[in-house]
């Protein structure tokens, strides 16, 4: 198991890591969800071990890392660009690790084939780095770093720079290898469906710090605040005054009481920002809610409908192929409680 | 402490070999018998021979920089966008005339253009041969140097120029030519800093009648022993290649703007209208006749001798039956190969020395050894002899000493050695050794299984490269070479400098093999590269 506790790393006045804690249990993903620049890659270094901290304390097992070199960690790392050996084939970069720890002949043989195997990179054993795709290089990386069995893997934006059909599909093929190889790992990513399917866990990072914790389906139901559901995706976030389980706005009331709350936020009247999915907007066929089609974008099946309710709120809303306003139409809907989230 | 004494050792060179010899030349122009005497430069004012061989350099330096860059750039193109068969062959094949020894391509000019020449005109003593030797010699500069860059520069704005309405010729205008401008001015720069410092086809090929500033230094010293004047010369030229070095520099800084630059196979194609079909092929075709049909030429007539083809002249070589030389021609191989690996051995060794305290110490040390490693190419080869010549007889008398001539060369060679090894030392320093050391090799083993294996790459480059220049380093040696112990290209230029068919003919032959092991020693360069590491 592998704790991290109150790391900080400082870059001048910029703290890439500020603080930060995280524990991946054995076999298990943890996924450290967060935009650009927000400390991830350096999160990684340090748990490798490349990079020292002014603070915090990396421990395996509960014994601390902190006097271990990077090669005696027994971690493996998938850096972002790869950082294949150059002068090497792709076996070679394959059995680096493996004769580190002093694999030789057969064992070796077998082993680099296993683990070009996995990554269904057979036959390519002779080829030289340069004359790779870029797919091909990720699956290299990645036979690489598996190749000698670490005890924890870690992974930094491994499908960054790939296309989206391909990553789609490296994503399915990266699921089935870690249940497979029961392996515990930490995968680093901007994506939110690389990291909520891929990850047991997922951890939102902004500037160094945690935002907010949790199993994927918890974190997504319920974003810890508003910058979280804002990196999530989320468009629908509105003031409003609650009062008695009912939400006053500008435009309109409805009711709240099912609502969910934000983690650790406690239910109390007055004041309050409310994130509203797109699935609580209902269209009914009279609502007091009303609002004016500003625009309609075909989203595949369903429509991506924005309406004006007030001067300054437009909402989003999801609506089936058999109902769908065009622009300037009104449209009346209802807002279900179950989607609600109030920070 | 080990960290300085690697710095100390490639900084006593360059003082020594270097600085102290330049500072002696300097001395020498303006002190004569222990008083400031200004007469060499009023001289170089006042004497219209030395004027005209000022202005020489300039003229030809610049006619042949123009014609080169356009005679060169379609090939840069069709090398940049095209893929076709034999490609890396044609383009290991290109470089071979930028790398072979002036001397070696004044005796193919000589076999072409010569009095029973080739083509059957004398065009020796004319400016013109003078041109085409410079163009035959720095093709591969062009192609390289901008077609390096071309290669890598992403198709994809060119199209989007294209959607956006513009024209080929408009594209290639406002898009693909400014984009360019770095290397085609660090192309120029090169290509006029070697045609400006020309000296062994300037004095084979021009003959008496033209003479740049670098052949009157050579002529001043050894016919004339004219030191202070030479000196002034020298020093003259040394301002002007300079302000061509500092030109060059600024765009070196330039180019390294982020231009979104692709691997070059993603930027290639094969030709496909039949327009483009003749495009490529017919630029392929001038290329290789127009490098290819001198060096022929050469071998040609290396084996055509008075009765008939046949190895008399490659048998001559082993005798004194000539007259001409001292020692048999043979003897200068055996000469020039010692030299060249003593050479290689001396620049290899300081040259890694200097790159690696380059590479890894960012103070001082470092700084300075990066300025000062660069400065032998700012300085023309006669400079470097002339200066051994005036300084190196004290503290110890090294000018009669057999290892004169493989230290002038190193000098010559150091430059490159550094500018191969130093991306390659770049390159492995951070992400190449934290990959291994995570995979779990101990810092000893990542510096013996990742930097030793990249360096020892970059390092073979260096010494092909090394040698290569040894072998045929022509300017420095002609200074200090002793009559009793030539190189291979003294004793081809005294070969070619006597009259008759036979002595022209061991020179033909003496070239060829020099051809050949040039060649040779650039193939392992070709083989061994790593990326495109080394290129200018």
């Amino acid at each position: 198991m592998l704790e991290a506790r109150g790391l900080t790393v400082r870059y001048g006045a910029v703290a890439a890591l500020d603080g930060f804690g995280l524990t991946v249990p054995d076999a298990r993903v943890v996924s450290v969800l967060g935009p650009s620049g927000c400390g991830k890659s350096t999160l990684l270094r340090v748990i490798a071990g490349l990079e020292p901290v002014e603070a915090g304390d990396v421990l395996w097992d509960g014994g601390s890392l902190s006097h271990v070199p990077p090669h005696r960690r027994g971690f493996g790392l998938m850096f972002q660009d790869y950082s294949l050996f150059p002068h090497l084939t792709v076996a070679d970069n394959v059995a680096f690790g493996l004769r580190m720890a002093h694999l030789k002949g057969e064992r070796l043989r077998v082993g680099v084939a296993e683990a070009l195997d996995r990554v269904g990179l057979r036959g390519y054993e002779r080829r030289s780095i340069g004359n790779l795709s870029g797919g091909e290089q990720q699956r290299v990386a990645l036979a690489r770093a598996l190749a000698p069995a670490p005890r924890l893997l870690m992974l930094d934006e491994p499908l960054g720079a790939l296309d989206r059909t391909l990553r789609e599909r490296l994503v399915g093929e990266l699921s089935g290898l870690f249940s497979e190889l029961g392996l515990t790992a930490v995968y680093v990513t901007h994506d939110q469906e690389e990291a909520f399917s891929l990850a047991d866990r997922v951890v939102i990072m902004r500037a160094g710090r945690v935002a907010q914790e949790g199993v994927p389906e918890e974190v997504w139901a319920r974003p810890a605040d508003e910058w979280v559901a804002r990196f999530l995706g989320f468009a629908n976030i509105v003031d409003a005054v609650v009062t008695d389980g009912y939400a006053q706005t500008a435009w309109g009331r409805f009711p709240v009481e099912a609502a969910a709350e934000a983690p650790g936020r406690a239910r109390r009247d007055g004041p309050a920002r409310l994130l509203l999915r797109t699935e609580a907007l209902v269209p009914t066929a009279d609502g007091a809610l009303q609002g004016l089609v500003v625009s309609r974008v075909f989203r595949g099946g369903r429509y991506r409908v924005e309406i004006q309710v007030s001067p300054d709120v437009v909402l989003q809303m999801e609506l089936g192929a058999e109902v769908t306003p065009g622009a300037g139409e009104r449209v009346a809907f209802a807002v279900d409680p179950a989607g609600v989230v109030v920070f | 402490m080990g960290a300085y004494a690697l710095a100390a050792i490639p900084l006593a060179y360059f003082v020594y070999l270097f600085l102290y010899p330049l500072a002696s030349i300097l001395w020498v122009s303006l002190v004569l018998e222990g008083r400031l005497d200004l007469r060499p430069f009023a001289e170089i004012v006042t004497r219209s021979s030395l004027r005209a061989a000022i202005w020489f350099s300039f003229w030809q330096a610049t006619v042949s920089t123009l014609i080169t860059m356009v005679v060169g750039l379609p090939a840069a193109y069709v090398f940049a966008r095209y893929r076709f068969p034999g490609k890396g062959l044609m383009r290991a094949m290109v470089t071979i005339p930028f790398v072979l020894p002036a001397v070696v391509v004044s005796s193919a000019f000589v076999a072409l253009l010569g009095p029973s020449g080739f083509l059957g005109l004398d065009l020796r003593h004319t400016v013109w041969a003078v041109l085409i030797a410079h163009v035959f010699y720095n093709y591969a500069v062009v192609v390289r140097t901008v077609g390096g860059l071309w290669a890598h520069l992403d198709p994809r704005i060119e199209d989007a120029a294209r959607m956006l309405g513009a024209g080929r010729l408009r594209t290639f205008r406002e898009v693909t030519f400014p984009l360019l401008r770095p290397a085609l001015a660090a192309a120029a720069s090169i290509v006029f800093l070697f045609t400006f410092t020309s000296f062994g086809v300037i004095l084979i090929l021009g003959g008496l009648r033209y003479a740049t500033i670098e052949v009157e230094i050579y002529r001043q010293a050894t016919s004339f022993l004219h030191l202070g004047l030479a000196a002034a010369l020298a020093v003259v030229q040394l301002v002007g290649l300079t302000v061509i070095l500092f030109v060059y520099n600024r765009y070196q800084e330039r180019r390294s703007v982020e231009l979104g630059l692709r691997a070059a196979v993603e930027t290639e194609r094969k030709p496909r209208t039949r327009g483009e079909h003749a495009f490529v092929w017919g630029t392929l075709g001038f290329t290789g006749v127009f490098l290819g049909v001198p060096l022929l030429v050469l071998v040609e007539r290396s084996f055509r001798t008075t009765s008939g083809y046949g190895l008399g002249y490659y048998r001559a070589l082993a005798s004194t039956a000539g007259g001409s030389l001292f020692v048999p021609p043979v003897e200068a191989l055996r000469n020039s190969l010692g030299f060249a690996v003593v050479a290689t051995v001396v620049a290899v060794a300081v040259g890694l020395m200097s790159a690696s305290v380059i590479a890894y110490r960012r103070d001082w040390s470092g700084r300075t050894l990066d300025l000062l490693i660069m400065l032998p190419l700012a300085t023309s080869a006669v400079t470097i002899g002339l200066g051994f010549i005036v300084a190196l007889d004290r503290p110890v008398d090294l000018r009669t000493s057999p290892w004169l001539i493989p230290l002038a060369h190193s000098l010559v060679a150091v430059p490159f050695v550094v500018r191969t090894a130093l991306p390659v030392l770049r390159s492995v320093k951070g992400r190449l050794r934290e990959a291994a050391a995570v995979l779990g090799a101990p810092p000893a083993r990542v510096w013996r299984e990742i930097d030793l294996p990249i360096v020892a790459r970059s390092a073979l480059v260096g010494a092909g490269f090394a040698f290569a220049i040894s072998l045929g380093e022509f300017g420095a040696t002609a200074f200090i070479a002793r009559p009793d112990r030539p190189t291979v290209p003294i004793a081809i230029f005294r070969l070619l400098s006597r009259p008759g068919a036979v002595n022209s003919g061991q020179a033909m032959a003496l070239s060829t093999v020099l051809m050949v092991v040039t060649a040779l020693s650039i193939g392992l360069i070709e083989r061994f590269r790593v990326g495109e590491a080394g290129e200018f």
